[in-house]
């Protein structure tokens, strides 16, 4: 399938208590690679993998949190048709300059159902990822700096009106399901809890929980290249003693196989691996709420009391 | 009394339990290690889950939450304890919100 409109979660803004404290803990234990910090002071990183200028950006701020999450479309008339769309389904929307966030086109802002500041893009400057374009080497240097991901893969948010996120994803933005929690004691079919959306191959470029509190940020995720490196990202984790929720493990929501952990201002993040491949055309898997455990944890099979109650 | 390497005592008043943090650990870290029923979430100050009053005692902090702990509340000690450092033995009460009941099934989705 030919990608023409939403391409990919391409940025997050993250909330820090403590910027320098954070700088460090991106960049050497998580293994980001720092492109820049705007006159605002936020920080900018990007996964060694990823050719665009940036993907996390931080702010210092008194609340740990997201302040939005964008995503990467294919280009300016695919910006303006989304744009449109979202206008159409009833939601308002502004322009937010280019150059507002760094090397980073003008952005399409709208609040999504659930609370969060969500937004469109088109453009943001290539940086590349080190390696050339004309007969590049497979890695450098960054692909073994730290935890070291490759990409800012998807994250999970919290918030109220799971039905009219959904909707809006997939009649309106071009999403499709591919996961779901049904709520305790629905049948097939039935009210969600939990979705997970793709605008590509990957089970999810972005998952929402069902929660009273609108705006909130359960993790950021980062691509990790193998098992093995999940197991490696572990060991760093317990080196740096930094505060682990789960894992390693596998989720059974999508397969893969997952460490969430906290960064220094208890926003959590996750390192991740191993989902299978999902298609437009597949039929969204559902999990019943007795085997949530299941779900989070496959190995244990155990609702971790923190998935649902710790977030940012 | 308990000043021992820059040790100090923490007392936990809902349970009358105690336990010793050392010089250079957050109270909710010693609490952890001494397994104390206290609830325990991303022990960076951002989920407000750790919250306790100090009844008595000093402590140095760090930044926390203002989603969580308001200026006044954080004048008046009710505070994170993951964020906070005794610099003299302390008595607290639990305020936070993590229990074992969070797991059942119609707290879920809200
Ligand atoms: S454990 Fe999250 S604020 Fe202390
Ligand atoms: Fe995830």
């Amino acid at each position: 399938m030919a990608m023409t409109g939403v391409l990919r979660p391409g940025h997050l803004q993250l909330r820090v208590l403590d910027i320098e404290k954070s700088r460090k803990f991106y960049r050497d234990i998580i293994g980001l690679v720092e492109t820049g910090m705007d006159a605002q002071g936020r920080v900018y990183f990007k996964a060694w993998d990823e050719r665009d200028h940036n993907s996390i950006i931080l702010r210092q701020a008194d609340r740990a949190g997201v302040d939005f999450i964008g995503f990467r479309v294919l280009n300016k008339l695919a910006l303006d048709r989304l744009e449109q769309a979202v206008q159409e389904h009833g939601i308002s929307t502004e322009r937010i300059p280019a150059g507002d966030l760094l090397e980073t086109g003008e952005r399409v802002r709208f609040e999504l159902p659930s609370g969060h500041p969500f937004e469109f893009y088109a453009e943001k400057t290539h940086i590349g990822n080190g390696l050339g374009m004309l007969n590049p080497r497979p890695w450098g240097a960054a692909a073994d700096y730290g935890i070291a991901p490759t990409h800012f893969d998807h994250c999970l948010l919290y918030g109220p009106n799971l039905d009219a996120t959904r909707k809006l994803f997939t009649e309106v933005l071009g999403f499709f399901l591919v996961e779901r929690v049904l709520a305790p004691n629905e049948p097939i079919g039935g009210k969600d809890v939990a979705i997970w959306l793709s605008c590509s191959i990957k089970t999810h470029d972005i998952a929402f929980v069902e929660h009273a509190e609108p705006g909130k940020l359960h993790h950021v995720s980062f691509r990790m290249p193998s098992g093995e490196r999940i197991q490696r990202a572990a060991d760093i984790l317990g080196m740096n003693k930094v505060p682990v929720d789960i894992g390693p493990t596998r989720h059974g929501i999508t397969r893969g196989q997952t460490i969430y952990a906290w960064d220094p201002s208890g926003n959590r993040f996750e390192t991740f691996t191993g989902d299978y491949e999902a298609y437009p055309d597949y039929e969204p898997i559902t999990w019943t709420f007795d085997e949530l455990g299941y779900g989070l944890d496959y190995s244990l099979g155990k609702l971790h009391e923190t998935f649902l109650t710790v977030m940012t | 009394m308990t000043e021992v390497d820059g040790a100090h005592t923490v007392m936990i008043l809902d349970t009358g339990e105690s336990c010793v943090c050392k010089g250079n650990e957050s109270v909710l870290h010693a609490l952890v290690r001494a397994r104390k029923r206290i609830p325990t979430g991303c022990r960076g100050g951002g989920c407000g889950v750790c919250k306790v009053e100090v009844v008595a005692g000093s402590y140095s902090k760090r930044a926390m939450s203002r989603a969580h702990v308001s200026e006044t509340e954080e004048a008046e000690r009710r505070v994170l304890a993951c964020c906070i450092y005794p610099t003299a033995d302390l008595q607290l009460r639990i305020i936070g919100k993590l229990q074992r009941a969070v797991c059942r099934p119609k707290q879920a989705g809200a």
